[in-house]
């Protein structure tokens, strides 16, 4: 199975990657009965420089910045949680990082993962085979005229 | 004479009021929204994000509405912005072949693993004025086909490379410069000019690369492969002793595929220019390709003759910013010089026509 | 939990505390020897101490290598690290900020970078921490942002330290800047101030 660190990695990536407002909708039904966290840093809105490779695969160059937006907070029992998502959501970041926390505690952790991070993830994958799909409608198709010998 | 003056502070005023009603236009017309922009002026958003070096469409598309649709002064807007936020941190470079792709064609064989994805193109279409655009029909929805199980797209510069065809990628992780960090100093290296180029003026490059072709510093160009798709960005997060994914962005690649030279030690091989943008840019990106590959002159033992080899002349210039506020800055008060200019005018005209008046004199009788 | 001790004592409220810092910093550099105080909005970790902390957590950033001469500053490191993106350096000749160790050995100081004629800019600042601000010698300055003269009067100063700040004025453009910190509080000694011993 997973270590916890590729777990971690696991949920934070599919929270970061999910819709701010679903995220929102699905995180209120669970804020009032979860352990509160006190924010540590943030969430602030900065950048990060996002980078490519000439050629693809060779040295790395600077492409251009993103937006990103950060948290850290910290439940009273000590957890520390992180989260950095692409884009400018303050209130998306607070809530990854606070579930990043909570998902550290025993009790939570399943809850995180059925609430939050399955339903996210199926999203992700809805989204990305109706978008593969869509082009796999504008692949060409060639054919081999027959040629006429003489 | 000039004489220092103060003023203009009621007529600017007014002017800005003036230009918020006139970018607004007639109020019986709905507003445009921010996300009508993102949404149906995808291509001039990309645009903004991949010139104003900021990838964040949403604030793109405010900047295109402020700036009224003048793209240029959208990503003046957005190069403004970023210099106020605080840089976090360097995103892991993004693995292109793993992108999610959505369109992908190449010109150099038909037959490529992964096919020709031809994805939302202008191409094919007959640049006719659709009618349907008066309006707003209803669109019909994308036909969907199955896509083969897990199919890989690999790179077809990674094809030719495997034959040995094609110089290959030389991996490396050195720190790349940053010009947005350290003044530039000629010769950069390829990475800057990558920098440079990427955030350059779509119409600049494109003449440039346009240029290449009609043989002012001739490649022999193909493309080799076009992808443009959605690609992870990971960061690694000192906290936490990982990188997470914190979401995709969109970017267009162009590899394109350019003569081949050989040396002593070395076959004959093509050669590469490489093109990467935010967005779907593909005319941007071959541009780039073709500039990137030009400006290697010295790699291949190329004369450097044309102005798209020299990279100083092109870096200098690529930044419609920065050409922007120098040509657009003639238009700001520049009395004193001018009437400098024109005293200096005066005098050489006076001393004309006082020579010219003393001519006849001072020759000499015959 | 380990690890969290670390990351609590930034600011609470980035914005207009940094500015507010930001603010006093540029007074001490406009006016040397004028002490500040930049109170207490950040809690460092050992050896960072107040003036020190907040001046780094205004100033430094994901673009400035920071530099400890005290070898036990891990922790110290890892807050700044967190608080502000900036990396910590072990070659003293990368750094952007130095904090210094009391009685720093001045001879070490010629390590850090003093710019070049080109860019003067790209030099170290130097954050030394003092027994006091107040009750040591007098030492008279002078130079751009002081009128005529101010009166300085640290305690705890390095040995060799008027003699190394004599050299570092005569380096004009290039040279390091140094800020004395104790406590909350910090005055400056921009590479412009001449430092004269009475």
């Amino acid at each position: 199975m997973h270590s916890p660190d590729e777990a971690r990695k696991r949920r934070l990536d599919a929270l970061a990657s999910g819709d701010p407002t679903t995220l929102a909708e699905r995180y209120a039904a669970l804020e009032p009965s979860a352990p509160a966290a006190t924010p540590i840093r943030g969430p602030e809105i900065g950048m990060v420089m996002l980078r490519g490779r000439a050629g693809g695969g060779g040295a790395v160059f600077n492409l251009g910045e993103a937006t990103v937006t950060r948290a850290t907070v910290k439940l009273a029992t000590g957890e520390v949680g992180h989260a950095i998502v692409l884009g400018r959501h303050l209130q998306k970041a607070g809530i990854v990082a606070h579930l990043d926390a909570l998902a550290q505690l025993p009790d939570w952790v399943q809850v995180i993962e059925t609430g939050f991070v399955t339903p996210a993830l199926a999203e992700q994958d809805a989204a990305r085979i109706r978008q593969a799909e869509e082009t796999e409608a504008t692949r060409v198709d060639f054919f081999t005229m027959v040629r006429g010998e003489d | 004479m000039y004489v220092a003056v103060k003023g203009g502070e009621a007529a600017i005023s007014n002017a800005h009021r003036l230009m918020a009603d006139r970018r607004r236009g007639d109020r019986n017309v709905p507003a445009l929204s921010v996300e009508q922009i993102v949404n149906q002026l995808s291509l001039g958003v990309d645009r903004v994000m991949a010139e104003g070096s900021l990838y964040d469409p949403e604030l793109a598309a405010m900047a295109v509405r402020q700036a009224r649709g003048d793209l240029i002064e959208a990503i003046f807007l957005l190069r403004a912005y970023r210099t106020t936020l605080p840089r976090f941190s360097n995103a892991c470079p993004i693995n292109t072949s793993r992108m999610r792709i959505e369109r992908r064609v190449s010109a150099t064989f038909k037959d490529i693993p992964g096919g020709q994805l031809l994805g939302p193109t202008f191409d094919y279409t007959h640049r006719l004025i659709d009618p349907s655009m008066a309006g707003d029909e209803a669109v019909t929805p994308p036909v969907k086909r199955e896509r083969p199980t897990e199919e890989s797209c690999p790179r077809v510069t990674d094809l030719l490379d495997g034959q040995g065809l094609i110089e290959a990628d030389v991996p490396s992780n050195d720190k790349p410069g940053d010009l947005t960090r350290e003044a530039i100093a000629y010769p950069v290296g390829r990475e800057v000019r990558l920098q440079a180029l990427t955030r350059g003026d779509e119409g600049f490059l494109l003449a440039l690369g346009y240029s290449t072709q009609r043989g002012y510093g001739r490649t022999h160009p193909f493309v080799g492969e076009i992808r443009i798709g959605m690609v992870d960005v990971e960061v690694d997060v000192p906290e936490l002793g990982f990188a997470v994914c914190i979401g995709a962005i969109r970017v267009t690649e162009c590899q394109m595929v350019s003569q081949f030279k050989g040396s002593a030690d070395k076959p004959p091989r093509f050669t590469r220019g490489y093109g990467l943008v935010f967005g779907q840019s593909e005319r941007k990106a071959m541009a780039m390709s073709l500039v990137d590959r030009a400006m290697r002159a010295d790699e291949f033992n190329e004369q450097r003759l044309a102005p798209a080899q020299d990279e100083e002349f092109v870096l200098e210039h690529c930044d419609n910013v920065q050409a922007t506020g120098f040509v657009e800055h003639l238009k700001l008060p520049h009395y004193v010089d001018f009437q400098a200019e024109l005293e200096l005018l005066r005098t050489l005209r006076r001393e004309a026509e006082m020579a010219s008046a003393d001519t006849p004199m001072n020759e000499p009788a015959e | 939990m380990a690890g969290t001790t670390l990351l609590d004592g930034g600011f609470t409220a980035p914005v207009f505390q940094s500015q507010a810092a930001f603010r006093l910093v540029m007074d001490a550099m406009a006016q040397p020897g004028r002490i500040v105080d930049l109170g207490h909005a950040v809690q460092p970790p050992a050896p960072l101490e107040p003036a020190a902390a907040a001046f780094l957590a205004t100033l430094a950033d994901y673009d400035t290598l920071v530099w400890f001469e005290d070898s036990g500053a891990d922790t110290a490191a890892s807050w700044l690290t967190f608080h502000t993106g900036a990396a910590v350096t072990r070659d003293p000749s990368m750094a952007s900020y130095a904090v210094l160790s009391q009685n720093s050995p001045v001879s070490s100081w010629r390590n850090f970078a003093m710019g070049s004629l080109s860019y003067p800019d790209r030099s170290a600042t130097l954050l030394l921490p003092v027994e006091s601000l107040r009750d040591g010698t007098p030492l008279t300055v002078r130079g751009p942002g002081i009128e005529t003269v101010a009166v300085i009067s640290p305690r705890g100063l390095p040995d060799g330290f008027t003699e190394t700040m004599a050299i570092n004025v005569a380096r004009f453009p290039q040279g390091f800047d140094l800020l004395m910190t104790c406590g909350s509080e910090l005055l400056a000694l921009p590479r412009t101030t001449r430092l004269v011993e009475t």
